[in-house]
């Protein structure tokens, strides 16, 4: 690891000015970044520690919208959102307790790993990306695999999730590093289904149209038996194939559709 | 019930306070005043010219020492190969010279090319981005039969090919096995591959090299399997050190599967550097090095071919296996695929004939060597899988196909070169399909089914082959090095007893299981008893820990130097009884004269023999320390019958293991906790490989599996509780314990049980394959499915 300052500040706002410095970086649980810098792969000059931030932790929930503060960790998540379940049980089941106590939802959003959990969970809500600057809609503000709408020094402090009557997130593991293989996280508002799928295409998360579509006239796993996914783009790598990732995004759907509570 | 502490006992392990407490003391924890740290800068491509090097830049960053390359080496020796196998053709293997450090080309991804020693790793580290290396890309050979074609890009250019051997096994039989597979009623032909694997001991490698110019001593401390066996091939043929200026220190060691067995180019840089610098040199393998720089296991690919009669009865075996060796051979990589793989093709059957060939090829990639089974597992793997398959062929059920065809008659000549001494595989069998309920699986396979699962059991049945000997035998097979075991057994004058033994523990629990052999024997506690090992300066000449030889081999040796110890102890208390030794009868640690009451204490003998006030002094010498040197005459012959029982999810191709049972026959037991333990991980290990495990190169030689992201490591929620049983016991004729080894076993006999159980969950379900490649994991069984 190269030497790099430290900066912990006490508000969003003085953190936002840490930032403008050559070369900072913010820092939420670290469970990317410092590997990355113990590898000697990254070189900030200063690290912004977000984690302590107040303003950025919690969850809270009214109006049938559940906001969660972009330094909340995955374990206050997944304890704290019961209003939410199917968030809660993605947020339960990120890596490892030691990643879910250290592990937050802005720095998970940020990074935007294309097999990370948290991103189906904000696509498939439609949820809003709240920063220091402005709110983004989920639909603009996911652009590809490690693509965000973020610009540079930009905060998450907040995301809001609107509370659907019903969903649930399917995970099929990657064996080795447990990451999503495919996840799919489905959700059915009054007015409409919506399917995100993360794991699985070479553009990161995505929805699933067709699946929305079919399931938005028919709540149902048989709803989607006409329907297939395209090969095309998916990942190839060491653990499946594109068919086989195309494959799963289906059933992994057909099961958060029966599953979903 | 064995008296607690003694033979037979499930003592609990003492060496566990310390490492459970944080109190184990491993090479990482020795901090040398003054120490610097080794930094290797490796090869991040399979195969290039180094054109140039320059270290002006970095010799001028802060805190460094001194950078190192291999001009630095000349003079010295290369890393050397400790077995030569000699081909079919009578001639010896190709046999390329390993550099300590890259010397003019680099031939694996993280072949080390330069070394910066500075103050702190982090200098070390530092210093070495400002390394000027040239290299020129050449095209890498990584698939063995790519390797192998006319024109290949060779590994090493002084080699005629990449072949290293073309090995026959036994050649004499070469015709009458293939007449034989011409004449028969039915031959089963497979192919498959076994997968290649990293070892991931928990404890990365360490070595940290000391020299005192005062007394010209060097230290090497270092995580390894066998310390004597590395000053030897250190001392001897790379640095030119005589042994009684080195000595090797292994302390704990955190496991080791194999890879901790072979002597490593960073134990000889640590050990040159810190002579040459005047300072004690640190190098902590990372684990990314660990990935790149550690022996692999396994990679094997096998055709095999079983020719049998209508019956079923097994005729002739023939198998063609490509071996690969990596771009250079590790300290025992020749061995394994030919010796510790071709001499136990006959399994437990009465296979008459039997032609083993092997090519062993150089690739661009890390060299492999024996890792946890090492040559057996491969033998047992393609055996297992073939007689599975032939079973399905021919129509007969794979137990009763396997009966038909059991060694039932002892001692058995096998037509592979070695003598089964005892074993009872019906007795196994048995107890297996007791222990798994066997007779019950239809009715759960209906469960799965109405679940929309596929359920499926698999059956495999193995022999392997432990402590590996005698030493005469295994130099005329082209060992370099012979394979005795050592131990001296120091009595103090109080009673209390070291042992100190050429075995090492890395993980094994010696420490209790030595004890206890020792305490069973002289009758007195095994808190009284305490077990030395892992340092040259402390124990005699022994060849380490490997291939299940420590209690067959080490506990012999410690057996034999115990008697010793038994026979003056019973030549002295007949002096102090005042009657003849051949009166004196011992027992729990007292000696008596048969027919009266007189007795002596073991403490009173052992005082008289260091405070020889009444004492024959004009017969014998004071003292009561006695050595043994252990040769077995023989191979042990562990064996038993495992059950697997999986359920496949056909949506996804996701294997389940729900049922693992082991029937295992080890001979004699001395500690059954420790023989469970032993097992438990040995299963952990063989279902990683068949599940999940899985070391991938690309064509152009980059290790896709390079981290535990991509490298799967099995966790307790991918295994079930396990069922392992002990209690079919065939004692060792031929070492004073009866004992056969039991370390192994568990990786060599699970992944034929595991893929064969996933092959019949797919045939029940109509599904028509007969075989998927390790790893299983469940994108190669759902397009085994789709296919």
């Amino acid at each position: 690891m190269y030497n790099f300052d430290f900066v912990s500040p006490g508000s969003v706002a003085d953190a936002v000015s840490a930032l403008q410095a050559e070369e900072a970086q913010a820092l939420g649980g670290g469970q990317t970044l410092l590997p990355t810098m113990k590898q000697r792969l990254a070189q900030p000059s200063t690290l912004v520690s977000l984690s302590g931030l107040s303003e950025m932790l919690g969850v809270s929930s009214d109006g049938g919208v559940m906001t969660i503060g972009g330094a909340t960790t995955h374990a206050t998540v997944a304890a704290e959102a019961g209003a939410y379940p199917a968030l809660a049980g993605l947020a339960s089941h990120i890596g490892d307790p030691a990643v879910r106590n250290r592990g937050t939802l802005g720095g998970s959003l940020a990074n935007n790993d294309p097999a990370a959990c948290y991103p189906s969970a904000v696509l498939g809500s439609g949820a809003t990306v709240v920063t220091n600057a402005r709110e983004i809609a989920a639909d603009d503000y996911f652009q590809g695999m490690f693509t965000t709408a973020l610009e540079e020094g930009e905060i998450i402090t907040a995301v809001k999730f609107p509370i659907p009557e019903k969903g649930n997130y399917q995970k099929f593991l990657q064996p080795a590093s447990r990451f999503a293989l495919v996840g799919v996280f489905v959700a059915k508002y009054a007015d409409g289904v919506r399917v995100a799928v993360t794991g699985a295409s070479e553009d990161g998360v995505h929805r699933w149209s067709e699946a929305e579509a079919a399931l938005s006239a028919n709540f149902s796993a048989a709803a989607l038996d006409g329907l297939s996914v395209s090969a095309d783009g998916m990942i190839t790598d060491l653990h499946g194939t594109d068919a086989y990732r195309a494959h799963l995004v289906k059933v992994m759907t057909g099961r958060a559709v029966a599953a979903a509570a | 019930m064995p008296k607690d502490g003694g033979i037979g006992a499930s003592t609990k392990r003492r060496e566990d306070l310390r490492f459970l407490t944080g109190r184990g003391k491993y090479t990482d924890d020795i901090n040398l005043q003054n120490q610097t740290y080794a930094h290797f800068v490796r090869s991040d491509v399979a195969h290039g010219t180094i054109n140039s090097i320059n270290a002006s830049a970095a010799e001028a960053m802060p805190g460094v020492a001194r950078v190192f390359t291999a001009k630095d080496f000349e003079g010295v020796g290369g890393v050397p190969c400790g077995w030569q196998v000699t081909d079919r053709h009578g001639q010896p293997m190709q046999e390329p010279k390993h550099p300590v450090l890259a010397e003019g080309k680099v031939r694996h991804v993280g072949d080390p090319i330069a070394v910066v020693v500075a103050d702190t790793l982090e200098q070390a580290q530092d210093a070495a981005e400002k390394l000027e290396i040239d290299i020129t890309e050449l095209p890498a050979v990584i698939d063995m039969k790519d390797a192998l074609q006319d024109g290949a890009t060779k590994v090493h250019d002084d080699l005629t090919s990449n072949l290293c051997y073309d090995w026959g096994f036994v050649e004499e039989n070469r015709d009458a096995v293939d007449e034989a597979i011409k004449g028969a009623h039915h031959v089963t032909t497979l192919e498959l591959k076994n997968n290649r694997l990293v070892a991931n001991p928990m404890e990365p490698r360490v070595a940290v090299g000391d020299y005192d110019f005062s007394t010209d001593e060097h230290t090497l401390y270092t995580t390894s399997q066998n310390p004597h066996v590395i000053r030897l091939l250190m001392g001897a043929f790379v640095l030119g050190i005589p042994e009684h200026k080195l000595r090797v220190v292994a302390p704990d060691v955190g496991g080791g599967f194999g890879a901790k067995i072979y002597h490593y180019a960073e134990e000889a840089f640590c050990t040159f550097a810190a002579k040459a610098i005047g300072r004690p040199v640190k190098w902590t393998s990372s684990r990314s090095e660990a990935f790149m720089s550690d022996a692999h296991g396994r990679d094997h690919v096998t055709k095999i071919e079983l020719a049998m009669d209508e019956n079923g009865k097994f005729l002739a075996l023939r198998t063609d296996t490509h071996a690969n060796m990596g771009a250079y051979l590790s300290t025992f990589a020749p061995s394994i695929p030919t010796w510790l793989h071709g001499t136990l093709m006959a399994g437990n059957y009465t296979t008459p004939l039997i032609y083993v060939n092997v090519k062993a090829v150089f690739t661009n990639t890390v060299p492999v060597d024996a890792y946890r089974g090492a040559g057996r597992p491969e033998a047992t793997f393609q055996l297992e899988r073939v007689v599975d398959k032939a079973a399905r062929e021919m129509g007969i059920d794979p137990v009763e196909l396997r009966r038909r065809n059991f060694i039932t008659e002892f001692p058995y000549a096998t037509p592979v070169a070695v003598e089964y001494d005892t074993g009872d595989y019906h007795a196994t069998m048995d107890k297996l399909l007791e222990m798994s309920d066997h007779a019950g699986f239809e009715a759960r396979a209906a469960e799965s089914k109405a679940n929309g699962k596929l359920r499926g059991f698999g059956i495999a049945h193995y022999i392997e082959a432990c402590g590996i000997a005698p030493s005469n035998l295994v130099g005329q097979l082209g060992a370099r090095a012979g394979l005795y075991e050592s131990a001296t057994v120091r009595v103090n004058a109080t009673g209390s007893i070291s042992v100190m033994t050429g075995s090492h523990s890395h993980g094994q629990g010696h420490e209790t299981s030595f004890a206890q052999v020792v305490s069973e024997m002289i009758g007195i506690d095994a808190n009284q008893i305490d077990i030395v090992h892992g340092d040259t300066s402390k124990t005699p000449m022994g060849m380490g820990t490997y291939g299940s030889r420590s209690i067959a081999v080490g506990g012999s040796a410690m057996v034999r130097a115990t008697e010793k110890i038994i026979n003056k102890a019973k030549k002295i208390a007949s002096h102090l009884l005042e009657a003849s030794e051949g009166d004196i009868e011992f027992k729990n640690g007292e000696f008596t004269v048969a027919g009266t009451d007189k007795s002596v204490a073991w403490g009173d003998v052992t005082l008289a023999a260091y405070v020889p006030h009444n004492y024959p002094l004009e017969e014998m010498e004071p003292g009561l320390e006695e050595t043994a040197f252990y040769d077995p005459a023989n191979f042990t012959y562990p064996s038993g019958a495992y059950g697997c029982e999986v359920e496949v999810d056909p949506e996804t191709g996701k294997v389940t293991v729900l049922g693992f049972s082991a029937a295992d026959d080890f001979g004699n037991i001395i500690n059954p906790m420790i023989v469970e333990g032993q097992v438990h991980g040995g299963l952990a290990q063989g279902i990683g490989q068949a599940m999940i495990e899985n070391c991938a190169y690309d064509d152009q030689g980059q290790l896709l599996s390079g981290s535990y992201m991509d490298y799967a490591m099995p966790r307790a929620d991918d295994l079930p509780m396990f069922k392992v049983d002990h209690s079919s016991i065939t004692p060792c004729t031929h070492n004073p314990l009866g004992v056969k080894g039991c370390g192994e076993a568990g990786a060599i006999g699970s992944p034929p049980a595991l893929v064969n159980a996933v092959v019949d969950a797919l045939q029940r379900a109509g599904h028509d394959v007969t075989h998927i490649d390790m790893p299983l994991s469940p994108d190669r069984v759902w397009a085994a499915m789709n296919s």
